[in-house]
């Protein structure tokens, strides 16, 4: 039968090799047009000084990069999109892992938890900032009114959630983690449900209890799962400028820019093209590491 | 080493239906393999579990060694369990797998290397300590869970059907392995499987299940020769006992027992057969047909025999049973009685 | 082996064992929950709070101190563009879903079938494409919007947002149509079908719930993206409401908290009903290679 079968494949392709090539063009050719094109395109402008209103530019070279380097709104950015991004993904896996096995079992109402759950993740990002923006008030927080009722702060002695720096930037970990969360569970229970139940079974077979079970057996069997759910985590994280946008527009003082929202800030509200684009190539190094692994994980899906 | 004992156990997993298992009563003997038998649905898997104490039962009691061992836990009761799929651990390599039993009950790291050794020589691994579950043949994955089993010294073990996943060539050699493993370790072991075949090998003893009620408990030639009833008679044997009505009686007779007529029969009961299929077997032939004439018109019967060149299709010939091969089940309950004079025209 | 222990004492020890994970379990997830899914409580409450009841600083948030308005409703829907906003995104999210079909569902197919090696390798470098985030691409992308003249146009978002809606369809198509059995479309040209036809015939009515998945979800995708939206749209009227929300419901420096929270429900809702129904797919898009 397989030879049979190989035989109308490549009768198949045979007859119509143009037509598997005329049925993927249009959609490579739109990406080549509009993916890579303007890929180069940011490499390009990288090296020139192109401003958003004028037509001339001029090749400059390395400058672009030298002053970027130089900036300290730069070095914080990169420091601040590593810290963003690092951090927000430890505390959603440890806590992605500890819902996924929460949710494992069964249980009434366990579909409109889930649903619950997932709001952070379905909501457009913009819009889940904005609430927490409303929580995080400087005045009118929820947060400041039960620290406030519990004694723990006196009234007006509460800090500024969203304008002191290092109170920004746990304000901004918070909601990355917070939108992270329901991603990163649901792709681990999916990862759990697909170990066969006799592993665990023969674990506790074997004298194991819960937690053992969890961290010696599961867990490390997850390991694929967990890799895509963090690979993905931190490209969605890196990657993201909509939320330092709108919760501090970058500051206090620039205090929480990250590498894309400074690359917008200076791009395009500052309409130094050339300098927004040098900014967000530095993105490139980071995302073909993350490539990298992703391929990896993918190359040994198949091998197994 | 220990005697599991049930009594009176039942699960039902939903109110108001039939449980999967019934009011089993059994006790094991001291290092005998005891093996479930049943078709799929019967119970013998859960009965297994309930005795593992991966389920809990609705009522009833399990005693290991004695001690009732109903709210203990898995790891408690003292038993290792060899799952359909082996349930290795895909990420650990062997060594690792078979120590994880010493690591989870906290034995003295110092000695997991001695106990690892000695399981994985007594089973032949030596040379596949090494290696992850994937690099392992079906045969090898077998032996790994096995190993991972004795390590603990476990007073009992139970197989859930662990031949099963294995292609058919493997599972003959596979067999031979698990029995010899037995011989040698001499732990009380319980086997659960739907094969008869394997259950009539292996088995010290056989319990014969069905919808979740022991039908018998006997040595495999208790339940060939002396079925206790027709749902025994007919499980066991391929093909099945011929079962033929008659009054109030169900008259049994197996295959090999349904031969043609000549000079040396004895004792034996007439009928006339119509030969209507014949399948040559190499070591055997199959012969399938009708009765013809009198009470039986019509009824399907087969026939094991060594030779069946003679016997055209289409013929209808003399064959008999010998009085003595002849089993006897009340025709309203199916359970076997004794043997009683019958009009046979 | 532990002397024997009177069985009453093991149920009991067994039982309150149970117990307390019951009470744990609720609490993690209780916990998990109310952090999670808070904000949008809170936007609901605060969407029918009066001004005067969300202003005073010293008033319990949690009850409502005056009584419950519709003014921020009104608000929203009367003298705001939110619903032209709402009617941008839909038009957008269809003409979009559409682009992504036909450019994505043949693509998929001829990659998952028709391409063998080189179908896997150019699977992967489009999925790759992928992580091509907007935040790099933008600036270029804007200046060829520009040079395009569709500068503060929808347009410019339909003709943009495909480059991330089209290759994570294709991703999500391919694991879809893999899963077919090739027997089908065997028997299908044995029958006399030709490749192409035994692909529209057959192939497209099989994978109707695979292609309805792909719908919601490059609709989804295209809801919640935000920055092309803040790049190349400027005017009020044309905005999505990603972008319309929490930019034009800020005047100056005042932030209309009853409407903007409101308006990021009324947005965020029908979205999350949706995912919720198609959830399972858009996973095994996700973890189609690692999950094996």
């Amino acid at each position: 039968m397989a030879v049979v079968r190989n035989r109308i494949k490549s009768v198949g392709a045979a007859q119509s090799p143009w037509l598997g090539a005329a049925m993927f063009s249009p959609a490579v050719l739109y990406i080549l047009l509009l993916v890579g094109g303007p890929f180069l395109l940011a490499i390009f402008y990288a090296f020139s000084d192109a401003r958003i209103g004028n037509t001339e530019m001029h090749f400059v070279g390395l400058e672009n990069f030298r002053s970027i380097l130089q900036s300290p709104s730069f070095r914080v950015a990169i420091r601040n999109s590593l810290i963003f991004t690092i951090c927000s993904q430890i505390v959603v896996i440890v806590g992605a892992n500890i819902l996924a096995i929460s949710l494992e079992n069964t249980f009434r109402g366990r579909g409109l938890i889930r649903f619950l759950i997932l709001l952070p993740w379905v909501a457009p990002i913009a819009l889940g900032a904005i609430g927490w923006k409303w929580i995080l008030d400087s005045i009118y927080s929820v947060v400041t009114w039960v620290l406030v009722a519990a004694h723990i702060y006196k009234p007006f002695g509460a800090p500024m959630w969203l304008g002191e720096p290092s109170l920004a930037i746990a304000s901004v970990l918070l909601v990355h983690s917070w939108r992270l969360m329901p991603f990163s569970t649901v792709i681990l229970l999916a990862g759990r449900t697909a170990i066969p139940k006799d592993i665990p079974e023969a674990a506790a077979v074997d004298g194991a209890g819960f937690w053992r079970t969890q961290l010696q057996i599961v867990i490390p069997m997850m390991r694929p799962i967990i890799s895509v759910a963090v690979l993905f985590g931190l490209i969605f994280t890196f990657t993201d400028m909509t939320v330092v946008y709108i919760l501090t527009a970058g500051g206090p003082f620039d205090s929480t820019q990250t590498l894309p929202s400074l690359a917008f800030a200076m791009g395009i509200q500052g309409s130094d093209l050339a300098a927004g684009a040098a900014i967000s190539l530095f993105l490139v190094p980071v995302l073909v590491i993350i490539a990298y692994f992703m391929l990896r994980v993918a190359h040994r899906a198949e091998v197994n | 080493m220990a005697v599991v004992q049930t009594r009176d156990l039942t699960k039902v997993f939903k109110e108001g239906q039939l449980g999967a298992v019934n009011h089993v009563n059994l006790e094991t003997r001291e290092g005998e393999f005891l093996v479930f038998l049943g078709p799929s649905g019967s119970g013998k898997t859960t009965l297994l579990r309930m005795i593992a104490g991966l389920e809990t039962p609705t009522s009833g009691e399990i005693l290991i060694g004695g001690r009732v061992v109903n709210d203990l836990s898995p790891r408690d009761r003292r038993i290792a369990m060899v799952f359909q799929s082996y349930a290795l651990y895909p990420h650990l390599s062997v060594y690792k797998n078979i120590a994880f039993p010493l690591k989870a009950q906290k034995v003295k790291k110092e000695l997991h290397k001695e106990k690892v050794e000695w399981a994985a020589s007594l089973l032949g691994i030596g040379a596949l300590l090494d290696r992850k579950p994937r690099e392992l043949s079906g045969g090898e994955r077998q032996r790994v869970a096995l190993a991972r089993a004795i390590v603990r010294e476990p007073a009992v073990f139970l197989l859930d059907e662990p031949l099963s996943n294995l292609d058919a060539k493997l599972r003959a050699s596979a067999r031979e392995e698990l029995e010899r493993f037995h011989r040698r370790v001499g732990t009380t072991s319980i086997y659960v499987t739907h094969d008869q075949v394997e259950a009539m090998a292996m088995g010290d003893r056989v319990m014969v299940l069905n919808k979740g009620v022991m039908h018998q408990l006997g040595t495999p030639t208790d339940v060939y020769d002396n079925p206790a009833d027709t749902f025994v008679a007919t499980f066991l044997g391929s093909p099945p006992m011929n079962l033929v009505e008659l009054g109030d009686v169900i008259v049994g007779f197996r295959p090999e027992h349904f031969k043609p007529a000549s000079p040396s029969s004895g004792d034996a009961v007439p009928f006339l057969f119509k030969v209507e299929n014949r399948e040559y077997l190499g070591s055997e032939w199959i012969v399938s047909g009708t009765l013809a004439g009198g009470k039986f018109e019509g009824k399907k019967i087969f026939s094991r025999l060594a030779t069946a060149q003679d016997l055209r299709l289409g013929d209808t010939c003399d064959f008999v049973v010998p009085q003595r091969e002849l089993k006897f089940f009340d025709r309203t309950t199916g359970k076997r009685v004794e043997p009683r004079a019958l009009s046979w025209q | 082996m532990a002397m024997a222990i009177p069985r009453r004492f093991i149920s009991r020890r067994i039982i309150s064992r149970k117990i307390m994970g019951r009470v744990v379990h609720i609490l993690v997830l209780g916990t998990f929950t109310i952090l999670l899914a808070f904000p949008f409580y809170w936007m609901l409450i605060t969407s029918f709070k009066q001004n005067v009841d969300l202003y005073t600083m010293e008033n319990n948030p949690f009850i409502f101190n005056a009584r419950p308005t519709l003014d921020h409703l009104k608000f929203l829907f009367n003298e705001t563009r939110f619903v032209r906003w709402l009617g941008n995104t839909a038009f957008v999210g269809v003409v979009v879903v559409a682009i992504t079909l036909v450019l994505a569902v043949p693509a998929a197919y001829s990659l998952a079938r028709l391409s063998g090696r080189w179908g896997e390798r150019l699977g992967i470098a489009i999925f790759l494409t992928y992580l091509i985030p907007p935040t790099l691409l933008f600036i270029p992308l804007s200046r060829v919007v520009a040079y395009l003249g569709l500068q503060d146009s929808l347009w410019a978002l339909i003709l943009v947002y495909p480059t991330f809606t089209v290759p994570f369809s294709i991703w999500l198509l391919m694991g879809f149509f893999k899963s077919i059995p090739k027997e089908l479309e065997d028997a299908a040209m044995v029958d006399g079908l030709t490749r192409f036809g035994a692909f529209v015939k057959l192939v497209i009515p099989i994978s109707v719930s695979g292609i309805l998945t792909v719908v919601i979800f490059t609709f989804t995708l295209v809801t919640q993206e935000f920055v092309y939206a803040l790049t190349f749209i400027s005017s009020e009227s044309n905005q999505m409401i990603g972008t319309g929300i929490p930019i034009f419901l800020v005047r100056g420096d005042v932030y209309y908290w009853g409407a903007l929270m409101a308006a990021c429900l009324i947005a965020s809702l029908p979205i999350a009903f949706m995912y919720n129904l198609f959830l399972d797919r858009f996973i095994a898009g996700f973890t189609v290679g690692a999950v094996k």
